[in-house]
């Protein structure tokens, strides 16, 4: 009898942990290894910088060239942290589709002695990692050029490191309430992940604040944790300027971190369910092998 | 005796018509079957251009700005198309074994592409037009059309230019591998910074305007914001005359182009044997 019949099942898993650090390394390759580290530098700054660059032309025409002003300011922060956002959604239902869909590999990480979700998580680690490259190059960028008065000793680190880890953590779940929809979807869900990331751009706060927004969808805003979140990045990274945006004025930052960490609570226990629930339905129609060639 | 059936194979013009409305057909038809579109294509981009609209409204711009943003709302429906459902599709085919039967098949990969652009165009206008009366709907949109004939001129010429380049641009991606879903993202955002999808191009010097002018929706809905919203003419990068002969230059070129570019390419997939391979 060979050892790998007398091994038990149980033994040859892998932690949560290996499952996870392979999965990002997986994803890290699949992201990055198709060019040279130079073109994809260049791809890694191009889009996130025309991006913030529409919001930019848009002030101008309206506002002019006031680039120091608390409005723009806050705008071009709000706008440069979403980028998470959009890279948290898509990194996971993009890790679904590339491995249903392009590589064909999901049925077999499905029969593999893994846990589904954590490679899932993993796979979008690549992508928010390529998304925090861009959102440095984009403040980089407002530093630099726009002359925006970010001042790095006055950032507040801890309030910015607390905020950052839990919004990380609670995009992810939210990533992957999202994305885990993309497993019983056939057609146009290329789409979802960059579609639904845009569309919370309404809700987040991000751009504009909630207020002019009319009061139901001001409701959905703050069922969702981005608002919070992008008011923490946005105290932290410029108090002043942060504290004078229109969101959350009576609340404190303690407050605030309370409030997310609670999003994260809640957001995990949906995540988990959710992802649950479409993995099971997936499993009943077939859809974890389907090729779509949609 | 033998039962002699007798075949009819269609040629020349016949069979490049049938070619076209073949490869056109589940474009118009997949639209019918398959209302998901509804909320990918239609929902979610409307999600978008109402965070547009708002971020002007926050920075109180004057109302014509949101009927900017409506308008190019529904004309980023077309650029989409052209980028994922026009130059990436036969990287696709070849991801999907089809490239490999369209050259082998004896019609011609121009009418492939034609009819991949008609249907395209005929999907995406039905995209674009419940954008454009849902927006228009919505945020109160008016507009004063001073010339009818003059925004349908430039209207088609813009979708005949933008198409052409489509299919050109089908061509050069095949050559790429994996370099072709990137290249397409890659030139999502910057054209639609550049070509002035939110905001008059005239917002940019001469020289940046003219260069993004390369792309015929820069043109194109430049002439078409002078023609509905007169009271934003000044903000109008050229005078509308100059832009329909501009666009219909860009018309024959790109549509000369993607000819070139197309039978070359078929050339080296005949002479090589490998473009049509599929590479994971």
């Amino acid at each position: 009898m060979s050892s790998a019949e007398t091994t038990p099942n149980s033994e040859a898993k892998p932690g949560s942990l290996l499952t996870f650090r392979t999965s990002a390394w997986l994803g890290w390759m699949i992201e990055s290894n198709w060019t040279d580290p130079f073109i994809f530098a260049i791809y890694s700054i191009i889009r996130p910088i025309s991006t913030a660059a529409i919001l930019i032309v848009m002030y101008l025409v309206i506002r002019g060239g006031d680039f120091g002003s608390a409005d723009f300011v806050n705008l071009y922060i709000g706008n440069a942290f979403f980028i998470l956002v959009g890279a948290a959604i898509q990194g996971v239902s993009f890790g679904i589709l590339d491995d249903r869909e392009h590589y064909r590999t999901l049925k077999y990480i499905y029969i593999a002695p893994l846990q589904v979700p954590v490679y899932l998580i993993g796979r979008s680690v690549a992508s928010i990692l390529v998304a925090c490259f861009s959102v440095l190059i984009t403040l980089g960028f407002g530093i630099i050029f726009l002359k925006m008065p970010i001042a790095l000793a006055e950032v507040k680190w801890g309030l910015f490191a607390a905020a950052f880890v839990l919004g990380m953590a609670v995009m992810i779940c939210l990533g992957l309430m999202l994305g885990s929809w993309t497993l019983i979807i056939k057609n146009n869900a290329w789409s979802l992940g960059e579609s639904l990331g845009a569309g919370l751009l309404i809700f987040s706060g991000a751009v504009f604040p909630l207020s002019v927004l009319p009061v139901p969808l001001q409701w959905v805003g703050s069922a969702l944790p981005i608002s919070y979140w992008l008011t923490l990045i946005r105290r932290a990274l410029v108090p002043e300027i942060g504290r004078a945006y229109p969101m959350y004025t009576n609340l404190s930052d303690l407050q605030l971190i309370l409030i997310l960490l609670g999003f994260t609570l809640v957001y995990a226990i949906l995540a988990a369910l959710i992802y649950k629930r479409f993995d099971y339905i997936a499993r009943e129609r077939g859809n974890i092998d389907m090729v779509s060639n949609y | 005796m033998a039962l002699q059936t007798k075949v009819t194979r269609n040629s020349g013009a016949r069979l490049f018509l049938q070619s076209v409305i073949g490869r056109a057909y589940p474009r118009v038809i997949g639209t019918q079957r398959d209302l998901s579109w509804l909320f990918f294509d239609i929902f979610l981009p409307f999600l978008t251009m109402v965070g547009y609209v708002y971020i002007y409204r926050a920075l109180k711009a004057p109302e014509e700005y949101i009927g900017f943003v409506v308008l190019g709302s529904a004309m980023t429906a077309y650029w989409i198309n052209i980028l994922w459902s026009m130059s990436s599709q036969l990287y696709w085919e070849k991801e999907t074994g089809n490239l490999a039967l369209y050259v082998m098949s004896p019609t011609s990969l121009m009418a492939i592409l034609f009819g991949m652009a008609s249907g395209g165009l005929f999907s995406t206008t039905i995209r674009a037009l419940v954008i454009l009366v849902v927006g228009n709907l919505l945020f109160q949109v008016s507009y004063t059309i001073t010339s009818f004939w003059a925004l349908f001129l430039v209207f088609v010429l813009t979708m005949v230019a933008l198409y052409g380049m489509g299919m050109m641009l089908s061509s050069l991606f095949l050559l790429f591998n994996r370099e072709a879903w990137h290249s397409a993202n890659l030139l999502q955002a910057p054209v639609m910074l550049f070509s002035g999808f939110y905001f008059p191009v005239s917002a940019f010097n001469f020289w940046v305007a003219a260069a993004a002018s390369i792309v015929p929706l820069t043109l194109g809905m430049d002439a078409i914001r002078q023609l509905v919203f007169p009271s934003t003419a000044l903000l109008g990068f050229l005078s509308v005359k100059l832009e329909l002969i501009i666009l219909a230059i860009l018309s024959v070129l790109f549509l000369a182009a993607a000819f070139l570019t197309l039978r070359r390419m078929e050339r080296l997939a005949i002479k090589h044997g490998k473009i049509t391979d599929r590479l994971d």
